[in-house]
């Protein structure tokens, strides 16, 4: 297998593509802050693609529509429970991964106990995590405590933390899925859940784990996001709905399933943010930038099957 | 669940909320109450009909707010100012649509996917014909839409109007027929001699009239439109026809049913209010009587044991 056969490849090549037409531009001035910045934002859209990507890995019909209230539920309670004191970041992450786990948990109790169709399971919960957070922020806009401020917008060896977060997430992501028998589980579940559970996977621990797993990476999204803007909103999660499917996809995984791609999401990731920027440094309007969004998701994915048919 | 099962448990939530809405306030039980409760009704209606439409042939569109939206944008202003132009572009829409059906068939592409980069083009179209809110309802719209029929509201009227027609287009016609076989299973439509890919862009093509329809429907009744007037709408329709019945997969979907899941969902709303519900919690009960009905699937639910 050559290189450029790897999915990931493309989504790697298209971030790279974009980030030089952007400095054509610019004549090269505000290369290092462009890559911050697609480096930070490309961070949250990274842990909540992986996510994403774990559940839409269970095949046909899997898909977390809760993203974003989650992250938002998440990052409302942790500040509030921090109330902007020193020293409590990591009470605020506990309390923000523990969110993430509840609702994981809530998500496939509805799923496996109800049989509700994922979409529909997850959309209707979202609704109720939702309402939770408006009633617990009540419009405050509580500041994270100052460390945890400094961590979340600070860097090491010139790399965002938050990028440092998301590159341990994907390692551990990865490991999982290459080199555990959890990932071999996942995958296999996800390419045919009948034939799975017969040669004796556990298919609903593994769909478990995964419905947990995307809820935690979104809270643990949601509460770097508060931390990096200086405060939780209520739409804060809203653009990472789309975002996380589109990261997924553009990043080489299979929507059918049964197949993950980890590099992929990264690259797309930074792709996407790119992207916008680029067309942002460019003068376009609000309304032609969401349309050549949509076209560019669009050719990337028509140029992905038709690399796939002749293959 | 059984065919014919399947439209029992849409009327009897529908019902059940209807009776606490009325108990909650009898006053409601009228004219004018009916009208209040199912006022927005018609849009949400139609839309669901258009995802309906789309489920049907095992797709699922996720770009369906941010197209009626479109629709409802260029209702206000070109279909106000040049009722010519605005008709030619709200057919292109159509064909649009119907095109896209074509493409994802033709390309084995998901639809997941394309109709969530469709979203953003729809979106920012809308953007760029309304930045800001404004524009205003055709004349005409704006009094099919606030008509007082004798006896029953408008609301009622229009949802059992878009219920007939569907019925007949989808159940009792030829078409309908086949296009649910799509659904049902492709590959034995393709080898019965029909052309898959023609009836994929004409299901996606019903969808966009559906769509269209709804836009200038909602126009109708806020009088004025803006880019985001509909974006809920997308989650809505397909509550609306997981509500009614429908099915992910398989073709098996039921108008009437989807119609009625429209109703329920915009009563649950006017019953909360009715409850004195913190509007904290509103949208929350929404997704908890959301969770409840489709429990009650369960119930209906023959095959639940062997999966």
């Amino acid at each position: 297998m050559n290189l450029t056969m790897k999915p990931w490849v493309w989504a790697w090549a298209a971030a790279a593509l974009v980030f030089s037409a952007t400095l054509m531009l610019t004549s090269g001035r505000g290369a290092s802050e462009l890559a911050y910045a697609a480096l930070s934002f490309g961070a949250f859209a990274a842990i909540v693609g992986m996510g994403q990507m774990l559940v839409i890995t269970l095949g046909p019909g899997n898909v977390d529509l809760s993203i974003p209230a989650t992250m938002t539920l998440a990052g409302t309670l942790a500040l509030k429970i921090m109330g902007s004191e020193p020293g409590t970041a990591w009470l605020g992450l506990i309390v923000a991964l523990a969110v993430g786990l509840a609702v994981g948990c809530a998500n496939f109790a509805l799923i496996w106990l109800l049989r509700l169709p994922p979409i529909i399971a997850t959309l209707a919960a979202s609704l109720v995590y939702q309402s939770v957070a408006i009633w617990s922020n009540r419009g405050l806009r509580v500041k994270p405590p100052e460390g945890l401020a400094d961590f979340a917008t600070g860097r090491m060896l010139g790399v965002p933390n938050v990028a440092w977060v998301a590159f341990a997430l994907a390692v551990a992501v990865w490991v999982m899925l290459e080199r555990a028998v959890w990932g071999r589980y996942l995958l296999a579940a996800g390419q045919n859940l009948r034939a799975a559970r017969l040669a004796g996977v556990p298919v609903q621990a593994v769909r478990a784990a995964a419905y947990i797993a995307v809820a935690v990476f979104a809270a643990l999204a949601g509460f770097l996001l508060s931390s990096f803007s200086g405060g939780a909103a209520l739409n804060m999660g809203a653009e990472y709905l789309l975002m996380s499917i589109a990261v997924v996809v553009i990043g080489g995984t299979s929507i059918a399933g049964g197949n993950s791609n980890v590099p992929g999401v990264i690259g797309a990731s930074l792709f996407m943010f790119l992207v916008v920027s680029m067309l942002n440094s460019y003068g376009a309007g609000a309304g032609v930038k969401s349309v050549l969004t949509g076209a560019i998701i669009i050719a990337i994915v028509i140029a992905a099957s038709t690399r796939k048919t002749r293959s | 669940m059984l065919a014919k099962y399947r439209i029992i448990l849409p009327v009897v939530s529908l019902a059940v909320l209807l009776a606490a809405t009325f108990y909650m306030q009898p006053r409601a039980m009228s004219y004018f109450g009916l009208n209040l409760l199912f006022n927005l009704a018609v849009p949400i209606a139609l839309a669901t009909i258009a995802q309906m439409m789309i489920i049907m042939v095992n797709d699922i569109d996720l770009s369906l707010g941010a197209f009626v939206s479109l629709a409802a944008c260029i209702t206000a202003t070109y279909l106000n100012d040049t009722p010519m132009l605005g008709l030619l572009i709200l057919l292109a829409l159509v064909a649009s649509y119907a095109l896209m059906g074509a493409v994802i068939h033709r390309l084995d592409l998901p639809a997941i996917v394309v109709t969530l980069g469709m979203s953003f083009v729809w979106g920012g179209l809308a953007l760029f014909i309304l930045p800001t809110p404004g524009g205003s309802a055709p004349g005409w719209i704006r009094t099919l839409m606030t008509v007082k029929p004798p006896l029953v509201p408008m609301a009622v009227v229009a949802a059992v109007l878009i219920a007939f027609v569907t019925h007949m287009l989808v159940i009792r016609s030829r078409l309908g027929t086949v296009l649910r076989g799509v659904g049902g299973n492709a590959r034995s439509i393709t080898r019965a001699g029909w052309n898959v890919t023609a009836l994929k862009a004409m299901a996606y093509g019903l969808a966009g009239l559906f769509g269209v329809l709804a836009g200038m429907a909602l126009v109708g009744l806020t009088t004025s439109a803006d880019a985001n007037i509909a974006l809920r709408y997308t989650l809505l329709s397909i509550a609306g026809v997981i509500l009614g019945g429908g099915e992910f997969t398989g073709g098996k979907v039921s108008p009437v049913g989807a119609v009625i899941g429209a109703l329920t969902l915009t009563l649950a709303a006017s019953f909360l209010s009715f409850l004195r519900l913190s509007p904290d919690w509103q949208i929350g009960a929404q997704g908890a009587i959301l969770i409840l009905v489709l429990t009650a699937r369960l119930l209906f639910s023959r095959k639940g044991a062997a999966e």
